[in-house]
């Protein structure tokens, strides 16, 4: 039997973590089917079509998809799964919040956040916030696998043509609704995706003294990430967070800027490919997965990297 | 409106933690454990509401070993009324826990359920969902901010993008963000007077769910070491590094 996507999307286009859970999919069966649920998702729907992995698109639309309720989307899913041996999405807040709703209904046990397929049965997945990785076999007959988004490499985004199928809308859950959404809009790359990432932890003292992190960020073209620490305290906001409980990034280079490196933050950074550590603590523990570390007050630190960047000919983008 | 809080024992999230050598999970001998961190927040909130007066009774329950019931107990040393221990021997996977839970609910009807987003033990951020599936109630998830209002909550959810705002009508589900408050500390005084709250105990065989697992673990390993890296004297040499050594810029 196939495997289905579901696809995330914002009704005009995929979102992009969309083409590493393609990936993951077609590595659990080649035979890779996805559905997309939203309201005048056409556009969306169309992009899906011309991943080469998708072999058919199932499009559902409704007013009451707009705005992707999981009470109203897992219905639809579960009504698809009888065709299907898995469901597969991306384990960020849309699958996180969606996948074991439907693991529910279908009566199996999700395995979550899973960085490789290792046959279509069994996956490797960490614990502990990344400090052990478990592999795991499931018995179900059918599965639920919601998959690490940066743990998978991208599929082709063109070059498909696979049929797009209508399926019938599902009953409105009428006992939630929707409000608003506050997205953060930035014209640096996204946080998840981005090639470089310099995040500031509580050392940074101040929502201002982030200005430090932008300026170096915007010279980079980086995307600026943050430490709880530095959330809670107010400097950022939480969409910038790294760590267990924030996102999860693989930058090429990982600048942690006054981070402390607590177990939790090292969770969401440190498959990173080469990391830098600023911070005046020599002790610290980040220095212990740094591949350069700088014992160095910040504030002197940076104005300094600053400099240094702008004598340089080149910067790579 | 009464509220049940679900705890969760787990390693103490400052430990680190260590894989056994036979590769068949980690090891809790002797390791610290406390409730799981945003179970805290969990219980925080719903006696917070309890406090504005818009709660009558917070009930915390957890499911697990003998010594699952520590978490009970301090949910009560901080303002929870009473508890509940579903005793269970080994680990279950949020599915069980989840039917488990869902029984629980049609014991004592409560209006509103609180629990963690996650639990930093295995990571699997599902038990929340899947009881709300079970019971065809709304779910809000990764909540920073509650407003109770007549019989619906507004939750502002914590979503990758930002923020989320949505309406839930009661009953409901909730699962808790670190951000949603900032636990309290159980005074002595307070410690004193959980010992005298009850604690029901039920054996989650009398319970008629079907816990038996459906995940096999084949091994757990540690993960990949990163080799150590170098300190460097000075922001000019970091730069050149990055530029020559790691050609990252």
């Amino acid at each position: 039997m196939a495997v289905l996507l579901i696809a995330e999307h914002n009704n005009k286009e995929l979102r992009p973590f969309t083409l590493n859970a393609a990936t993951a999919a077609s590595q659990i069966d080649s035979d890779v089917h996805a559905v997309i649920i939203g309201q005048n998702s056409a556009d969306a729907a169309k992009q899906l079509s011309e991943l080469p992995v998708v072999k058919k698109v199932l499009s559902v639309e409704g007013a009451h998809y707009e705005n992707f309720t999981a009470e109203n989307f897992a219905p639809v899913i579960v009504k698809l799964a009888e065709n299907y041996s898995h469901i597969v999405c991306s384990a960020n807040t849309f699958g996180k919040n969606l996948m074991p709703r439907i693991a529910a209904h279908l009566d199996t046990s999700q395995v979550s956040d899973i960085i490789k397929v290792i046959s279509p049965d069994t996956f490797l997945r960490p614990i502990y916030a990344g400090n052990a990785f478990a592999t795991i076999k499931s018995n179900d007959a059918k599965k639920c696998v919601t998959i690490r988004p940066t743990s998978f490499d991208p599929c082709e985004s063109t070059g498909g043509s696979a049929l797009i199928e209508k399926v019938d809308a599902s009953e409105e859950f009428s006992n939630t609704k929707f409000i608003k959404r506050e997205e953060i809009k930035s014209d640096r790359p996204e946080l998840g995706t981005a090639r470089i990432v310099v995040s500031g932890g509580r050392g940074m003292q101040s929502g201002d003294n982030f200005k430090l992190i932008t300026e170096i960020a915007d010279k980079l073209g980086a995307a600026i990430g943050a430490s709880r620490a530095a959330v809670d305290a107010g400097y950022i906001s939480n969409d910038h967070q790294v760590g267990q409980t924030g996102k999860v990034v693989v930058p090429d280079l990982y600048i942690a800027v006054g981070i402390s490196g607590a177990i939790q933050h090292l969770a969401g950074m440190k498959e990173s490919k080469v990391i830098v550590a600023i911070n005046k603590d020599g002790e610290a523990p980040i220095f212990s997965v740094a591949d350069y570390g700088l014992e160095a007050d910040l504030f002197e630190a940076l104005p300094q990297f600053m400099e240094e960047l702008n004598k340089l000919n080149t910067i790579q983008k | 409106m009464k509220i049940l809080v679900a705890v969760k024992r787990v390693i103490d999230y400052n430990v680190q933690i260590r894989v056994k050598e036979d590769g068949t999970g980690v090891v809790t001998d002797n390791v610290k454990m406390s409730t799981n961190p945003p179970d805290d927040n969990a219980i925080e909130e719903a006696v917070k509401i309890k406090e504005a007066g818009k709660a009558t009774e917070v009930v915390a329950v957890t499911v697990g070993e003998e010594k699952a019931q520590e978490t009970v107990r301090k949910a009560l040393a901080v303002g929870a009324d009473r508890g509940i221990h579903v005793k269970v021997d080994g680990i279950l996977e949020p599915l069980a826990v989840s039917k488990i839970l869902q029984k629980i609910v049609d014991k004592e009807k409560p209006d509103l359920v609180f629990m963690g987003k996650q639990a930093i033990d295995d990571d699997c951020n599902q038990t929340g969902q899947m009881l709300s599936a079970l019971l065809n109630w709304p779910q809000a998830t990764f909540a920073s901010k509650i407003d109770v209002k007549d019989n619906k909550l507004e939750v502002t959810r914590e979503i990758d993008e930002g923020l989320e705002t949505i309406e839930i009508n009661v009953p409901a589900i909730v699962t808790c963000d670190l951000r949603l408050n900032e636990p309290r500390y159980a005074s002595l005084p307070n410690i004193m007077k959980a010992k005298k709250k009850p604690i029901e105990e039920i054996a989650a065989s009398d319970l008629d769910v079907d816990v038996s697992p459906r995940l096999e673990q084949l091994k757990v390993e540690e993960p990949p070491k990163r080799k150590a890296g170098i300190k460097v004297a000075n922001v000019a040499e970091l730069v050149q590094k990055l530029k020559n050594e790691a050609k990252v810029i």
